[in-house]
């Protein structure tokens, strides 16, 4: 991590060519070393942040008053960061009686000010929890004592994650975790705190930035999404070619527990979405041996969506990874024990996360715990089910490559759509994809789930989620569509993204038939397109062009009196 | 043992690096207010980087009660 000092040296430098946000800072204590941190860290994210920070200690009049300066300002995110030590001191000042609801009374405060800003922006609100501060008056007897500050922190501690379970835009920012990784020493500074107000220590302050700036990357769809593993002394200790299935280490016993332990990790990571890839220098059939024989193996093969072990170069192999998963290098994170691999692969794919894996493997997960490698801002329970869906890909190509004809592979595919506009069952999911598409996404305009659920509800939009089964199996869903009506004669294509998995299968066609029929029958002429260019989607640069639309000062209209049905292989449902 | 003149080296070298301007002198008669730059704010983050550099901690009360430069050293070789 980098110094405080070199940060805000970053504020100097030109932020001109990034992308804006705008950010309402408001704090209990000083916030101004914050909102350095926050500016200049946002160089290495290349964003530029615009930040309003209320004056001092401002928090409940400048959010719970909507004429403020922070309703004014119409933030992307508002941050609010109230302080342990402040708490502290309003439970001191609590009458006994009262404190077995001071967690509760904090939670309806902080309920009521989500609430405020929710009625009047459209925001995200990005909350910080409160490190932990033992105060030793019962020792370790507070856990029995309900009306106690330690029982009181934690209790409120566990409540604001079920208050942000419940209200969609709400995160909290983790700064419980991010003390018991650095240690409170390095979090909170005794003379820092009194002489300048400052809760957060000078060597906290990039770390608590970089933990905010992560939450609002990954609500930008800047996450990972793969990760690819090295396997000799990286997933098991020892190397399978010279040391046998036998001899390589993996289990309960000494150093093999290390291993063991990454794996579990690993495939956890798998559960909740992260595809798992292999990438070794080893022959294919020796390195799947342990995966299908090996009692102690926690990984499978059906745990990997792309298995890759030749003799070729690591960067070319993670090249060919990339080209089956169809994903940026920027959302893939490689593993290998081996520094020589790290650096080359490095230096060939810069965009590719590269953790120091430190030598001794015992250390491999305490490390990356403290990395923060896979920060989301959406969990659906389909995830879980994206590697046997990359698997079912690698398998259609396979059959592709048996066709001459591309038609005759789709109708090969027996392809059926289910067609839903948004309903509170594929909300998340919706959500979910309008985060994560990069590449087709036409506006990337990005929703989060309370906003989409918002969209289904207002009677000036249409909506469309799109399912695509085929013979090999159910792709989930993997596209959608916000329609705004802007006249009674136009209907505006809002959003149109989808899943790069299902390129190449006439998707486009069957969704642009559906859009304007239903257009149609709502008594429009036109349907309008507008292509917003991103670093990632010039892959969608023609698509209006392409599916028969004309351009008109930057956007894209299709005359639907004119329109005849597009060409497609796949069945309404 | 550092000597009040490679501490005051020393210490010019934390006030560049940290106001980040190459051009600062100090002597020990300087003041926060000769100084451009060196408000409340940047002292806190001053005092903390000149801690890191002699490997010393202060106390709240000393890091008030400087009147200038040479008493930051006097305090910094007493510890």
């Amino acid at each position: 991590m980098k110094h405080f000092n070199e940060i805000k040296r970053n504020i100097k430098k030109d932020f001109s060519s990034f992308k804006t946000i705008k950010i309402a800072l408001l704090g209990d204590t000083s916030t101004q070393f914050l909102n350095v941190a926050l500016r200049g860290l946002a160089y290495d994210y290349h964003l530029n942040i615009d930040i309003f920070e209320a004056d001092f200690n401002q928090i409940e009049l400048q959010l719970l008053n909507t004429d403020s300066e922070v309703y004014q300002f119409k933030a992307d995110y508002v941050i609010i960061f109230y302080a342990s030590h402040k708490l502290l001191n309003k439970f001191y000042k609590t009458n006994v009686e009262a404190r077995t609801a001071f967690a509760n009374n904090k939670i309806n405060q902080l309920r009521e000010i989500c609430n405020t800003i929710n009625q009047h922006l459209t925001t995200k609100i990005i909350l910080y929890n409160f490190p932990e501060i033992d105060d030793q008056i019962f020792g370790n007897y507070a856990n029995k004592i309900i009306s106690s500050w330690l029982y009181q922190q934690r209790k409120l501690n566990i409540e604001l994650s079920a208050l942000s379970a419940s209200i969609g835009n709400l995160f909290i920012c983790d700064l419980v975790s991010l003390q018991n990784q650095i240690g409170k020493s390095n979090m909170f500074r005794p003379s820092v705190y009194v002489n300048s107000e400052m809760v957060l220590n000078i060597e906290a302050l990039p770390e608590v930035a970089a933990r905010t700036l992560s939450i609002i990357n990954a609500n930008d769809g800047k996450i990972k999404k793969c990760l690819i593993l090295d396997l000799d002394n990286t997933t098991w200790g020892g190397i399978i070619g010279d040391d046998g299935i036998e001899n390589i280490q993996i289990g309960g016993l000494g150093i093999g527990k290390a291993f063991s332990e990454l794996q579990y990790w690993a495939k956890e990571l798998k559960n909740r979405g992260i595809i798992l890839a292999v990438c070794s220098k080893n022959t294919e059939s020796i390195a799947k041996e342990p995966f299908e024989k090996h009692p102690d193996m926690v990984l499978r093969l059906e745990d990997i969506a792309v298995f890759v072990a030749n003799w070729e170069n690591k960067a070319a192999n993670i090249k060919h990874i990339q080209s089956i998963l169809n994903i940026g290098f920027d959302s893939m994170v490689f593993l290998d024990d081996n520094p020589f691999e790290r650096n080359m692969v490095r230096e060939h794919i810069p965009e590719i996360t590269v953790p120091e894996l430190p030598e001794d493997p015992a250390e491999y997960l305490e490390y990356l715990y403290t990395l923060n490698l896979f920060e989301t801002v959406s969990f659906s329970a389909l995830d879980a089910e994206r590697t046997t869906q990359y698997q079912v890909e690698a398998q259609r190509t396979q059959l592709q490559q048996s066709f001459v004809n591309e038609d005759d592979f789709l109708v090969s595919l027996n392809m059926v759509s289910k067609i839903e506009p948004f309903t509170k069952f594929n909300t998340p999911r919706v959500a979910q994809l309008s985060q994560r598409s990069n590449q087709f996404n036409l506006r990337t305009v990005r929703y989060n789930e309370a906003a989409i659920a918002q969209i289904g509800l207002d009677e000036n939009y249409a909506s469309f989620s799109f399912n695509l089964e085929d013979k090999f199996g159910d792709n989930g869903l993997i596209c959608a569509i916000i329609l705004e009506k802007i006249s009674k004669e136009i209907f505006f294509i809002d959003s149109w993204f989808m899943s790069c998995r299902v390129l190449k299968r006439g998707m486009e066609n069957f969704v642009l038939n559906t859009i304007v029929s239903f257009a149609k029958n709502n008594g429009s002429s036109f349907l309008k397109g507008e292509y917003l260019p991103t670093p990632k989607n010039d892959m969608v640069k023609d698509h209006y062009k392409n599916l028969g639309f004309e351009e008109q000062e930057n956007y894209w209209f299709l005359n639907l009196t004119t329109f005849e049905p597009k060409k497609t292989f796949i069945q309404n449902k | 043992m550092t000597t009040r003149e490679e501490g005051l080296t020393q210490i010019i070298e934390v006030f560049k690096d940290v106001l980040d301007d190459q051009s600062i002198t100090l002597s020990e008669s300087t003041t926060a207010s000769d100084v451009e730059d060196w408000d409340s704010l940047n002292h806190i983050q001053l005092v903390v980087a000149v801690e890191k550099k002699f490997k010393v901690r202060f106390t709240s009360k000393e890091i008030q009660s400087w009147a200038n430069v040479g008493e930051m050293i006097t305090c910094i070789l007493s510890k």
